[in-house]
């Protein structure tokens, strides 16, 4: 056992791929609560264990609107929380904001929208055809098909897409952006939304964003701040993630042996190998945002006083062997598999049902178009980013 | 004059184990074997209740007036 007294500097390390680091499996043995001190806002709990992980999520006595303009919260940006978006409030702001939306994202709704999906990204998958091998998957598909699915569904131009792909990436930066330029971008962003709005004003529109407008002006439902910052946290929370992923994913397919086979032999596995990506590759870095104890509260054990900070990392609670067997191996065909990749409770992803309908499309016709696909490069030769808040590869050669 | 009561019932076949009803309001759900349950099946009315409804992405959440059967949430 590690002595109690022990605060590690957290996050581990800039990780190298999509590794995990080992420390989070020792934690999860010796020390599943644990003491930890971020770069900015001083020392607060690590938690590492799944069913303490949904603890934390889903109890109501930890809140996120207590981070936020708080400079002594401690946490991976130099900048504190900001107020303003879903993640960051608490019921019953969080709720009546949600509510506008929750509807537009439900499987069944999602659904409705899986033949468009298919054609935007068989649009993709035959220009990359057209170019001939090799291709860059992180420009030629990953970075083109989440953002257009979205911006569709909100209802704004997806030539516009260069401003969310500044945005999403500045968002997410530990240390890949200066405050000033993070800053910029966010102020570019609001005023190109507040047009957006403004011209629904002068034309309604059926779409989300549309929709929004109605709900702000016809039943005063939202504040035009809040109108703004749902539509920007929409666009930002849902591209970068996912054209992450789907970089990631290819990667892990194509560099365990037989999975690309596999999956072309059984393009009914797909579902469920989308469910074990997401399992088994994190797509943050291990700073997520914090939770903060508004009263003291007992979490494996362990009593965490309020006031106090605690954060939870999925890749450590995704690889629990309690919940897991073989956590580090990728079985595409494990079953069942209670992952938190979306996370857990009220800000459980909004985007989740949506994010699997791309990710299922995405790979399952990758797969079905390009049957004979391989790395162009060698895999250690893969360059990942860094700084970021998300992992996932810079560029994604490959050939077939 | 009786008060009016909700009936809650969840689908646990479709329920994908996402926490959000249990994270609005653990006084009326729960978690069993990683699905949800309700506490009670017939409750007081609470505006919690319905955002559970609302915000579950599988819409295995139905609400009812007890009296009429009414689906109150999810919205059609
Ligand atoms: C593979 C892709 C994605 C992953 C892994 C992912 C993951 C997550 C996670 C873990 C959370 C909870 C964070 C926390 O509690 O700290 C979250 C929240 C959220 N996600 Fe996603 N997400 C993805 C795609 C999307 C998409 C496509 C959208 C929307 C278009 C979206 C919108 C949101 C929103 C709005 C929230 C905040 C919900 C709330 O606080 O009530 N996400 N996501
Ligand atoms: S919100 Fe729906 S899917 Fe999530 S736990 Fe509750 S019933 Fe299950």
């Amino acid at each position: 056992m590690s002595s109690d007294a022990e605060v590690r500097d957290y996050p581990f390390g800039e990780p190298a791929g999509i590794e995990v680091d080992p420390l989070f499996a020792k934690l999860r043995r010796e020390e599943p609560v644990s003491r930890i001190r971020l770069p900015y806002g001083g020392e607060g709990w690590l938690v590492t264990r799944h069913e303490d992980t949904k603890l934390v999520l889903a109890d109501p006595r930890f809140s996120r609107a207590r981070t936020v303009d708080r400079d002594d919260v401690p946490r991976t940006t130099p900048e504190p929380a900001r107020g303003g978006f879903l993640l960051n409030m608490d019921p019953p702001e969080h709720n009546r904001l949600r509510r506008l939306v929750a509807l537009a994202f439900t499987s069944r709704r999602v659904e409705r929208l899986r033949p468009r999906v298919q054609e935007i990204v068989g649009e993709r998958l035959a220009e990359i055809e057209r170019h001939g091998p090799p291709t860059d998957l992180v420009r030629s598909l990953a970075l083109q098909v989440p953002i257009v699915v979205i911006c569709e569904m909100l209802g704004v131009p997806a030539r516009d897409q260069e401003r969310f792909q500044d945005f999403s990436d500045a968002v997410l930066s530990t240390t890949a952006y200066t405050p000033e330029e993070i800053l910029a971008v966010r102020t570019a962003l609001q005023t190109y939304l507040a047009d957006m709005v403004r011209r629904r004003r002068e034309q309604p529109t059926d779409d989300l964003l549309g929709a929004l407008v109605a709900a702000r002006d016809d039943e005063d439902r939202l504040s035009e701040e809040e109108l703004i910052n749902l539509g920007i946290g929409l666009l930002i929370a849902g591209h970068g993630t996912t054209a992450n992923q789907i970089s990631n994913f290819t990667y892990v397919l194509l560099t365990r042996p037989g999975s690309w086979d596999l999956l072309r032999e059984r393009p009914d596995l797909v579902p469920g190998a989308v469910e074990e990506l997401l399992r088994y590759v994190e797509f943050g870095t291990g700073g997520s945002f914090a939770k903060v104890a508004t009263e003291d509260v007992l979490v494996g054990g362990v009593l965490i006083p309020a006031g106090d900070a605690v954060f939870v990392n999925a890749q450590a609670a995704n690889r629990d062997e309690t919940v897991f067997d073989s956590p580090d191996e990728v079985d595409l065909l494990r079953q069942p598999n209670p992952h938190l990749a979306f996370g857990h409770g009220l800000h459980h992803c909004l985007g989740a049902q949506l994010a699997r309908l791309i990710l299922q499309v995405t790979i399952g016709s990758l797969v079905r178009h390009f049957p004979s696909l391989r790395l162009a490069v060698p895999a250690e030769d893969v360059p990942w980013k860094t700084g970021l808040l998300v992992r996932g590869p810079k560029a994604l050669p490959v050939s077939w | 004059m009786t008060e009016q009561r909700w009936r809650i019932q969840i689908d646990k076949r479709t329920c994908i184990g996402s926490g959000l009803c249990i994270g609005i309001s653990p006084d009326h759900f729960r978690l069993v074997d990683g699905r949800s349950e309700p506490r009670a099946e017939s409750v007081t009315p609470d505006d919690l209740v319905l955002d559970a409804a609302e915000f579950c992405p599988v819409e295995a959440i139905l609400v009812r007036a007890e009296n009429t059967m009414t689906i109150l949430a999810p919205q059609q």
